[in-house]
């Protein structure tokens, strides 16, 4: 196999890591959610950490689109 | 019409008017127009609301619920000692909001003419979070001098926990400006390639016959979606940069 087209495959195999960060903002989103239902007066209070654990969860999957890209124009 | 899709040409840096001193290039760059250009959108926007009218007009009132909201912001995540840094966190949140949004107007219409998101570059952002950064440093030095250190002990650790804890806090403060810079970067110049590329679909129908013009028209179906997420995201991501920074601002004020 060729470098380019190894750089291309991997660079598809980094980008799975944005399917796994995409499970992890569900699961916050969902459990703020769930959580914010069963008792509604306390859910506007828990905002800034349900955007904090949205952010830490979607940072992960950020590195894994700039580690595609690392990929596919700097080497 | 039917080009090579290029999704990262919209990102280049281009010399408006160029200026150089000794050997430094300080040309005036789309970069830079486009930051002025944000700078003129806050203070037309600021200078509107700010007749100080006893019943406020609409204008006022948008203002008004702007500063508010960082106003709570601050005052939620680091208390009554964090009014004062209400200035810089409103700054910090106006200026990427603006740069955000400003990066998203359709200005590709008038040919030659393309938006520059100055936030989708990580000199910007980067540069944003070191100020973030360094006042976060400043703040805790002057507030605590060298106590300011026990931030990385966190409350009630066993003993015997502190080689394995102690390392990590450190890791895990000095990753905060680079992941800041990152995440507003990223988040922008990801949304920016993927509106590229579906925008290339839908101009290249023709090349694909019938079935390049289903693409054609599930593209833009696709990307009036996109286009509204990326509006979404352009305030989210603002949002977390504020929060993030007065978090960050909490725990040298406070330490824990």
């Amino acid at each position: 196999m060729d470098v380019a087209s190894a750089k291309l495959i991997g660079a598809g195999l980094a980008a799975i890591g944005t399917g796994a960060a995409a499970i992890g903002v569900g699961f916050v989103f969902g459990q703020f959610l769930n959580s914010a239902l069963r008792n509604p007066a306390a859910a506007d209070g828990q905002q800034g950490r349900l955007f904090l654990g949205f952010a830490l969860a979607e940072l992960l999957g950020l590195m894994a689109f700039t580690v595609a890209l690392l990929i596919l124009f700097v080497f | 019409m039917a080009g090579k899709i290029d999704p990262m040409h919209q990102f280049t840096v281009e010399t408006l008017v160029p200026l150089h001193v000794g050997q430094y290039d300080i040309s005036l760059t789309n970069s830079a127009a486009w930051m002025l250009a944000t700078l003129a959108v806050i203070f037309g926007f600021m200078a509107m609301g700010m007749k100080r009218q006893l019943v406020p007009g609409r204008w006022q009132m948008a203002v008004e619920g702007l500063t508010g909201f960082i106003d709570d912001l601050v005052k939620v995540n680091i208390g009554p000692e964090g009014k004062k840094f209400t200035p810089y966190v409103f700054s910090l949140f106006t200026f990427i909001l603006v740069a955000n949004l400003l990066g998203l107007l359709p200005l590709a219409i008038v040919p030659g003419w393309h938006p520059f998101t100055s936030t989708s570059h990580f000199s910007i952002t980067g540069l944003l979070a070191i100020l973030s950064f360094s006042l976060v440093l400043i703040v805790g030095f002057w507030r605590h001098g060298l106590h300011f250190f026990s931030l990385f002990v966190p409350h009630g650790t066993p003993i015997y926990m502190l080689p394995l804890i102690i390392p990590i806090e450190i890791v895990s403060f000095l990753v905060r400006p680079f992941s800041l810079a990152l995440r507003l970067f990223v988040a922008m110049m990801s949304g920016h390639i993927l509106m590229d590329v579906f925008g290339s679909f839908i101009a290249n129908y023709a090349s694909g016959g019938l079935a390049g013009f289903g693409v054609g028209i599930l593209s833009f179906v696709f990307l009036i979606g996109v286009g509204a997420l990326e509006l979404l995201v352009c305030a989210l991501q603002a949002y977390v940069f504020a929060l993030l920074t007065s978090l960050y601002l909490n725990d040298a004020i406070n330490l824990h």
